[in-house]
């Protein structure tokens, strides 16, 4: 019973309905839960705009899942993305005590990285002070 | 005389810059978060490429990291590879 700390990120393809994607979610849930796992947080972002088309796909539902498992675990973990069809993309990474303790500031509201544009903004520029990148011409 | 070209050909005229430093270590910030993408934004120019060390001031330490996670956003198509015209 040597749990680590781990993140995963996943994008669904945008052709299921909103019903589907809970479904597929709770797939994976149920997954981490029956191989002795432990979910620590959940956050769905809903249908996202990626950068680039995947897939010919110019949107996905991201769903993250944050949770503690063995590490024989990742494997068949990531083995059934691979599988699974309506997996755009995933990336599964394992926290370092920075990792966790940001995710549950960023949890608690400390850090608003997950906050409106607007609030975003001005922890940024609060954080970079008046001191801004000076970008080559 | 001699004193007068050592400084003409020594000292190359420099305009007093701002000393750059390195924001994650000035504020304290120990983990590079690869889904913001506000954020990683400041670490990268218009063409979606990382930003030099030279240009951030970032200390190598965190300089490693952020490449790092412009990657993990690269791929979570966060940020693009290729872009023309990012900000």
């Amino acid at each position: 019973m040597n749990q680590k700390h781990y993140e995963s990120v996943i994008i669904l393809t945008p052709v299921l309905s909103e019903q589907q994607m809970q479904d597929a979610v709770a797939g994976y849930r149920g997954l981490i839960t029956e191989n002795g796992g432990e979910i620590v947080h959940e956050e769905n972002w809903g249908l996202t705009k990626l950068a680039y088309p995947i897939d010919k796909k110019g949107t996905g539902f991201y769903h993250l899942f944050e949770f503690k498992a063995n590490p024989d675990f990742v494997a068949k973990w990531e083995l059934t993305f691979r599988r699974d069809e309506r997996i755009l993309r995933y990336l599964t990474i394992s926290l370092d005590k920075w990792g966790v303790e940001f995710n549950q500031k960023r949890r608690s509201g400390e850090i608003k990285a997950s906050s409106t544009a607007k609030e975003k903004k001005a922890v940024l520029n609060a954080m970079l002070d008046d001191d801004s990148i000076e970008t080559e011409d | 005389m001699a004193r007068e070209t050592n400084f003409v050909f020594n000292q190359t005229p420099q305009v007093l810059q701002k000393k750059k430093y390195c924001r994650f270590k000035k504020h304290g910030i120990k983990h590079i978060d690869y889904k913001d993408k506000d954020f990683l934004l400041k670490f990268i120019n218009e063409q979606g490429k990382i930003l030099p060390r030279r240009i951030t001031g970032t200390s190598l330490k965190f300089q490693r990291k952020i490449s790092v996670a412009v990657k993990r956003a690269r791929h979570l198509a966060l940020l693009p590879y290729v872009a023309d015209g990012l900000k």
